[in-house]
């Protein structure tokens, strides 16, 4: 067999749209058929394009079809994916997203994406019991403060300088509804059941969740978000993210 | 090493996530249910939550796409074992993949291509797939595939190159009618003549599903294998003929694209449930 056998000759030429169809490679009258050969490098390209439709549709609702698949091509031209798990792919679009210059207009979009791929992690992500309001109602007081609560498997995080959980709720909600781009917005992901849900996390709870995502005790993360914004209320806020189901909780409880 | 397959001779479909709810909530008669093994190897959340209560009623065909078996590099072996992990949690009552290659140097194509029959290449799935057997202590299913194409250096003809693959490794043979008339189109050749050449003994999982139709650069009829609509007529004419053949069989009907409701799939797999009720009735033909 020659140093490039028949398998990198055919993906070599299915990856390649100007390349001819590949020497070996003929159909029953004996010539190569462009048009059959073409068969399967449509599959692969759609097939990669749609996966990615199927991991980003608010990005796609926000650009248009064309758009997307256009943006899409050009990422697939670059990453191909790296395992059969499909439902990852895509890891670093958002990414690529910043990067093309079409895009650029929409400084929003890279966000959008981060969003969406957080909330495929989130869907797929481990599964663990939620803390529920009974057991942290059995955390003493006394040592409340001291408490350390660790996000649930499925909780994500995502501080943006632009409305992305806005324009994710928007674009996903089929609305027509205009919504003001340039406003940070921090949004938290959760799955309280099977599915996932996304918070705006209120603006003056965002230095607390972000000192608990970073492993801080409560007592800390309070002292950080009331240093933040005075208007932050440590029972509500530990109330609202619990019933979010932010936090895990004790396995078997 | 367990038997090739344990399902039922009865129809099945592909569980897809827009009919858990209608599946949970029903539990429709089926004789069983099969899942693409790629979808199931996230963590947790809903695909696993669904896929448990479901596995608790139905048997579970696990169907791998991604192995890349027909292909001259290595397995990969974290994918290997995603694939045992999930056969240890769910214990499906059988395992296939397709003789087909994916994953090349580049990353994984996402589709399944095709490869040239010769006793390199036949060395190569037969070591492949005795890795397999071995990493994941079942017997497998392999399926026929649907091709647009021929290789010039091709010198088994494929009923035969599946044959002495199954009597070397010890796998059984899915046998997907709807590729058998693509390929047959595809290549001029008598799907009937095929399905008669087909070692039937060896079946362990017929497939069904719809395909679409073109033409290529001479304009002559190219059948394109889709999954997105109804088996057609003719397809379904090669499957009764199929079955009086194997007898009956665990049969899956394949509708992966434009999904319909999951009432029109269940009414498509109890066609074929009839024509296996049928075909109970009439005895084997002799081979």
């Amino acid at each position: 067999m020659s140093v490039e056998g028949w398998q990198a000759r055919f993906a070599g030429a299915v990856l390649d749209p100007e390349a001819p169809v590949p020497g070996g490679v003929g159909c029953v009258r004996g010539e190569a058929d462009p048009l059959r050969f073409a068969v399967y490098r449509n599959n692969v390209h759609a097939g990669l394009v749609s996966a990615l439709l199927a991991g980003f549709p608010a990005v796609a609702r926000v650009v248009g079809e064309a758009f997307f698949s256009s943006m899409a091509r050009a990422y697939v031209a670059q990453a191909k994916p790296r395992s059969p798990v499909m439902m990852f792919y895509g890891e670093d679009f958002s990414d690529f997203i910043a990067e093309f210059p079409p895009a650029a207009g929409l400084p929003y979009l890279p966000d959008l994406a981060r969003l969406e791929y957080l909330c495929t992690q989130s869907y797929h992500a481990a599964d663990a019991a939620v803390l529920d309001m009974r057991a942290l109602a059995e955390i003493g007081e006394a040592d409340l403060a001291e408490t350390v609560l660790r996000l649930h498997p499925a909780a994500r995080l995502l501080a943006s300088p632009y409305a992305v959980g806005s324009i994710w709720s928007v674009q996903r909600g089929g609305q027509g509804r205009k919504v003001a781009a340039d406003r940070r917005e921090t949004v938290l992901i959760t799955r309280p059941r099977a599915e996932v849900r996304l918070t705006v996390v209120p603006e003056q709870d965002v230095a607390f969740i972000e000192a608990l995502n970073a492993g801080a005790t409560l007592g800390t993360a309070a002292e950080a978000a009331l240093a933040a914004d005075g208007r932050f209320d440590f029972g509500r806020a530990l109330a609202g993210l619990c019933a979010l189901g932010a936090f895990r909780g004790k396995d078997g409880a | 090493m367990t038997t090739t397959s344990t399902l039922p001779a009865r129809a099945g479909v592909g569980l897809k996530a827009e009919h858990y709810g209608d599946i949970v909530s029903g539990w429709p008669d089926m004789g069983f249910f099969e899942v693409h093994a790629e979808n199931y190897m996230g963590e947790g959340g809903a695909p696993h939550r669904y896929l448990e209560a479901i596995v608790g009623r139905y048997p579970l065909s696990l169907h791998g796409v991604g192995l890349s078996i027909g292909g001259e590099g290595a397995l990969d072996k974290d994918h290997l074992a995603r694939l045992k992990k999930l056969i240890g949690r769910y214990k499906p009552a059988s395992f296939s993949e397709h003789l087909a290659w994916s994953t090349h140097d580049t990353g994984y194509l996402n589709d399944l291509l095709p490869l040239p029959y010769t006793e390199a290449t036949l060395d190569r799935v037969c070591g492949h797939i005795s890795e397999v057997q071995d990493a994941l202590g079942v017997r497998m299913l392999l399926e026929n595939p649907s091709t647009y194409v021929l290789f010039e250096e091709s010198t088994i003809e494929e009923t035969e190159f599946l044959a002495r693959i199954a009597r070397r490794t010890g796998c059984g043979l899915l046998l997907d009618v709807n590729n058998v008339m693509i390929s047959a189109v595809n290549h001029r050749m008598d799907p009937f003549a095929y399905i008669d050449r087909f070692p039937t003994d060896l079946v362990g999982e017929i497939h069904l599903a719809g395909y679409d139709e073109t033409t290529d650069s001479a304009g002559d009829r190219l059948l394109i294998d889709t999954h997105g609509s109804a088996v057609r007529p003719d397809v379904f004419d090669l499957f009764i003929h199929t079955l009086e053949r194997t007898g009956p069989q665990p049969v899956l009907v394949e509708w992966d694209n434009n999904v319909p409701a999951f009432a029109e799939l269940a009414a498509e797999a109890a066609r074929v449930d009839a024509a296996l009720d049928a075909v109970r009735h009439k005895p084997v033909a002799a081979q």
